[in-house]
């Protein structure tokens, strides 16, 4: 048995480290009904009364995509510094640590899905809203790097604010480097599956989230580049309702389909299975192709 | 001089811009126009021309000096056009085993309606991924504002230099002191911290070389030698030593 696993236990129940209330029920900022936390989280996060998709934290992701007992970790000890030092980053850091009970904004490593082997990222909007700083760059590129060289699928869940100010161009630069793996990556033959949650912009936006091969999102997410309010801003008028959601960038041709969360494992499952290699296609099918 | 106020002259009127670099350093550019997908980005101002006697294409950011000329390349913020029709033509200077040289000068990528329904994202995205694997030397100039991520598109480069007075920054000083203190007068103290200007982000080991400014000469014949020296470079040695330089960072 895998030791670290043991030590994770803790944190693979994030949303009720204060951060969902303790009581039984979680009250729907949608529609104000109470629901019982167990079949919140039966019904995958998602309001039986009106549907309303509550925020999924980056454990809780993994777990409801991966096999049972599947998933091993990969660079949890990574922490940021403050390489600038800029002004209370440190602070933000630490707060940042103990409200989320993760060491950084996405978490990585190896799992399967349906009994497919990937590695898999999910970013965590608890925090610092996802941001990209240096060792979420730094976490995704390594992932992206065993995956090429271990020949293996990527599945991402994508979450973001976009880069991390606080890190300056060093972490803009992560977009560059990011993108560099991801095409490595895809030059060695390797399938990446993206899929956007709500929100993912900004500099994330503009690199990995845009880079799969199949780009999945959740009904409603909000997916765009530049901020909805500097655009109204800067146009001075209203923007359309479904501008940079996830229904509206399917129609602009930016996103393969849309997936509600009780399908994701079943519909990322079935995707995987129709880009194994052709080899261990062929035994599947005695021979026959 | 403040770092601010480095921020504010890379935004003043009265600079030289990507076409007057252009001109100085190219003489005989020839410009190529359109995405062949759907328009063409006057944001982007991009052709063929000889460089020092070596064949380049070159792609510039352009922000106009009259305000004609503002309006028509749009203030220097392109649209994901822009960005397709730079990488057309970078794949072209592949094709043709032609070195590539941006020259960057950009508050940001446009921000609008169209913009993000046509990809902005994406297009910027798209740009990362395929520099990232350009059989060709490539070189960047930040020649007056890095804005963002708008920037970067074009910056993924081989060796990225900057004008002494450029800056290159994640977020524009403004939007950082906003954020951080709901307070857009003080980004002079915001523009301290993102270490944004060119001596501090070579000291970063993120930038390569500071050029003088208003020395299109100079800057010509620096290019020239940097491409010297990556056009002897393998593919795969030009393509390992590129990843490398960014796999590094952070
Ligand atoms: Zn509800």
């Amino acid at each position: 048995m895998d030791l670290r696993k043991l030590f994770l236990k803790a944190n693979n129940e994030p949303e009720t480290n204060g951060l969902l209330p303790r009581s039984r029920h979680i009250v729907c900022k949608g529609c104000g009904r109470k629901t019982p936390v167990a079949r919140v989280r039966r019904e995958f996060f998602v309001c039986p009364s009106c549907g309303r998709y509550y925020t999924m934290r980056a454990r809780r992701r993994i777990l409801m995509l991966t096999d049972k007992r599947s998933f091993t970790e990969h660079d949890r000890e990574l922490v940021s510094r403050n390489t600038l030092g800029f002004p209370e980053y440190d602070a933000k850091l630490l707060a940042a640590r103990e409200k989320s009970r993760e060491n950084e904004a996405v978490i990585c490593g190896t799992a399967r899905i349906e009994g497919h082997e990937v590695c898999i990222f999910a970013m965590d909007s608890y925090f610092m809203m996802g941001s990209m700083g240096a060792v979420v760059g730094e976490k995704i590129t390594r992932l992206f790097e065993y995956a090429a060289d271990h020949r293996m699928p990527v599945v991402g869940v994508t979450v973001s604010g976009g880069a991390r100010m606080q890190e300056g161009m060093i972490s803009l630069m992560q977009m560059s480097k990011v993108s560099a793996a991801v095409r490595r990556h895809s030059d060695a033959g390797g399938l990446y599956i993206v899929l956007l949650t709500d929100p993912t912009t900004g500099g994330v936006d503009a690199s990995f989230a845009m880079q799969g091969d199949i780009t999945l999102a959740e009904p409603g997410a909000r997916v765009g580049f530049a901020g909805p309010r500097v655009i109204e801003k800067s146009l001075n008028q209203a923007l359309p309702k479904d501008f940079q959601r996830a229904e509206r960038v399917l129609a602009c041709g930016f996103i393969d389909a849309i997936v509600p969360r009780n399908e994701q494992r079943t519909v990322i499952g079935k995707l995987l299975a129709l880009h194994e290699p052709v080899a261990a296609r062929k035994e599947d099918s005695d021979g026959r192709l | 001089m403040e770092d601010y106020d480095i921020v504010c002259g890379a935004r003043s009127d009265g600079r030289l811009t990507a076409c007057d670099y252009i001109t100085r350093m190219i003489p005989d550019f020839f410009e190529l126009h359109g995405d062949r997908l759907y328009g063409d980005d006057r944001a982007v101002v991009a052709g063929v021309g000889t460089l020092k006697g070596m064949p380049v294409t070159v792609i510039g950011i352009e922000k106009g000096k009259t305000t004609e000329e503002r309006i028509v390349h749009n203030f220097g913020s392109a649209h994901p056009e822009g960005y397709r029709k730079a990488l057309r033509l970078m794949k072209q200077a592949e094709k043709f085993r032609r070195p590539v040289l941006c020259l960057v000068d950009t508050a940001g990528a446009f921000c609008g309606i169209d913009a993000e329904e046509h990809g902005q994202g994406r297009a910027i995205a798209d740009s990362l991924a395929e520099m990232s694997a350009l059989k060709t030397p490539v070189v960047s100039v930040i020649l007056g504002e890095g804005g963002s991520g708008g920037a970067l598109a074009l910056s993924h480069a081989d060796r990225i230099f900057m004008i002494e007075d450029a800056y290159f920054s994640v977020v524009s000083p403004e939007s950082c002191a906003n954020i951080l203190w709901k307070d857009t007068a003080r980004a002079a103290e915001a523009a301290e911290m993102l270490c944004l200007t060119a001596p501090k982000l070579q000291k970063l080991g993120l930038i390569d070389r500071v050029c003088p400014k208003n020395a299109p000469e100079r800057l010509a014949a620096d290019i020239a030698g940097e491409l010297t020296v990556l056009s002897a470079m393998s593919d795969e040695a030009l393509l390992e030593a590129r990843y490398r330089r960014f796999r590094r960072i952070g």
